[in-house]
């Protein structure tokens, strides 16, 4: 069998673990689906009259502006939840042997993140079932779905390995959970639950220049509109911006993974 | 020997009940502290939480006072008492799982094998999540200040503490019996989507009549509506015995439920 077969088979093994394991544990799943739930029916019925400000994009309601937000939530805290499974895999010594088999060592990392990257897709369904169930239209059709679910999964991909990078370094499960509330900063500080121009500042600047931004843009646009080239192309290069973060840090905390054992 | 028994016995200053259950339960509190004490980095979700959500909600949805019908100019005041209750939560949900993970150490079987009634036990746990929230709560609140909040009053803040204090017994009480039953910290998403849901099903983002019709109905419902607008009166306007004693009577209700509750699963456990 050649490398690249052994190194997919490994991916795909390690992936259906990471998910299995998260489906089988509610203090991971809970926050991919439980949380982003309950704050968009929160945030959908206590907020919903913002649409009348003036500036407002034009939207059939607020749940359909808010779906993108609630993905964009689930997918982060997809890989914030694989990053504390990974670290928790490091502590119980699963990723040592792993590391003692002959199998490439960045077949373990992407094992992990191609898990993460398919509950960023199972959270894009599930929000989309959602918003269709409570009648939110997606003006992009099928097409636009697709594209919406696509770039969740890729950031679910790409953050998913800022966490695995920050699991690899400290190998400690406390660590990785410590990075929850900085995920809920990020998308405060980014036009995820409301316009960017009807924020206040500071937090309209920054959310300008956050590269999440143009993640959840990107994802949205298709819903509330339909499919927008150069928002597709700025959600494309901020998810391409993060994946490289990503694999940088990987790769270095692998090294020192591998370094001090 | 008998005899040197019942001299003892007669001599020995009987300690009343309700002194020892106060000892048990102020022991069960220092207990908490020294936890909070030996290890900050502990509460500092608790605080951290709350406060995000503060800062953050302000910012996203601070525009939201320009709508007709908002009742003031500062959503920063109008959102503060609901995150000191979120805080208030959270830390009541802490205790919950803080009792699970003494129940899968082996520390509850020991205090339930101790001659102090279950009440005193549930006692402690509870009054302590109620002194911890003060933590959060005056963390968020002097934040809200630095960016401008509006003073309640001396009367509206104490209002505000005790809604907020109130609200994290209940909280504990929720965890508690949640922790009691599942006897596993696996329970801890519920305990704390439970309290989320229950503190921001009320008018927390916008007043009543600007909600959704669904939450409209949902908060005309959920007794911690009461509970949000006792906390927030000062902060929006004047300080009134018609906002306050709702909040009083839906916190004591919801302690009396969910403290009957957690009560009934501590005396099944083991039993």
């Amino acid at each position: 069998m050649s490398n690249l077969a052994v190194s997919a088979r490994v991916v795909r093994a390690l992936g259906a673990r990471s998910i299995r394991q998260t489906f089988r544990r509610p203090q991971l799943i809970s926050p991919i689906v439980v949380f982003p739930t309950l704050l968009l029916a929160i945030q959908t019925g206590g907020a919903g009259a913002g649409i009348e400000l003036p500036g407002f994009p034009p939207v059939q309601s607020f749940l359909q502006f808010m779906l993108a937000g609630s993905m964009m939530q689930a997918m982060m805290l997809a890989g914030n939840s694989g990053g504390i499974a990974f670290a928790v895999d490091i502590e119980m010594g699963f990723t040592d042997r792993l590391f003692a088999a002959p199998i490439p060592r960045f077949a373990i990392v992407l094992g992990r993140l191609a898990g993460t990257a398919a509950l960023g897709l199972f959270a894009s369904i599930w929000f989309f079932a959602i918003g269709l169930i409570f009648g939110a239209h997606i003006e992009g059709g099928v097409p636009g779905t697709l594209l919406s679910m696509a770039l969740i999964t890729a950031s679910a991909l790409a953050v998913g390995g800022i966490g695995a990078a920050i699991a690899l370094r400290t190998g400690s499960a406390s660590v990785v959970q410590g990075l929850f509330p900085l995920v809920l900063v990020v998308l405060f500080l980014s036009s995820a639950f409301f316009p960017q121009e009807l924020m206040i500042e500071p937090a309209k600047t920054i959310a300008e220049y956050n590269p999440f931004s143009f993640i959840v843009e990107g994802v949205r646009e298709p819903i509330i509109a339909g499919i927008d080239a150069t928002q597709t192309l700025e959600a494309v290069a901020a998810i391409a911006g993060i994946v490289a973060l990503g694999l940088i840090l990987s790769a270095r905390a692998l090294r020192h993974r591998l370094r001090v054992g | 020997m008998e005899a040197a028994t019942e001299t003892l016995t007669a001599r020995a200053p009987a300690t009343p009940a309700w002194r020892t259950n106060l000892t048990t339960i102020g022991a069960l509190i220092v207990r908490a502290k020294n936890e909070l004490v030996r290890v900050p980095g502990a509460a500092i979700p608790g605080v951290l939480a709350p406060t995000i959500f503060f800062l953050g909600l302000n910012g996203v949805f601070g525009g939201l006072i320009h709508l007709s019908g908002f009742a003031t100019d500062s959503y920063q005041s109008f959102i503060v008492p609901v995150s000191m209750l979120q805080g208030a939560g959270f830390t009541g949900a802490a205790a919950g799982v803080n009792l699970a993970r003494d129940y899968e150490q082996g520390w509850v079987d020991r205090l339930l094998v101790s001659p102090a009634p279950r009440w005193v036990l549930l006692a402690g746990n509870v009054l302590a999540a109620s002194a911890r929230a003060l933590i959060p709560a005056t963390f968020v609140l002097t934040i809200a200040f630095v960016i401008g909040a509006n003073w309640p009053g001396l009367d509206g803040l104490v209002i505000c503490y005790l809604m907020v204090a109130a609200m994290a017994a209940v909280a504990a009480c929720w965890g508690s019996m949640l922790a009691l039953h599942y006897k596993s910290q696996s329970a801890a998403p519920l305990m704390q989507a439970g309290m989320m849901a229950l503190v921001l099903l009320t008018p927390a983002y916008a007043p009543l009549e600007l909600l959704q019709p669904w939450l409209e109905k949902v908060a005309r419902i959920n007794p911690v509506t009461h509970v949000v607008e006792a906390a927030r009166q000062g902060f929006v306007g004047s300080v009134t015995w018609t906002d306050t004693w709702p909040g009083l009577l839906a916190v004591a209700g919801l302690l009396v439920v969910l403290g009957g509750l957690a009560l009934r699963e501590m005396r099944r456990t083991n039993a």
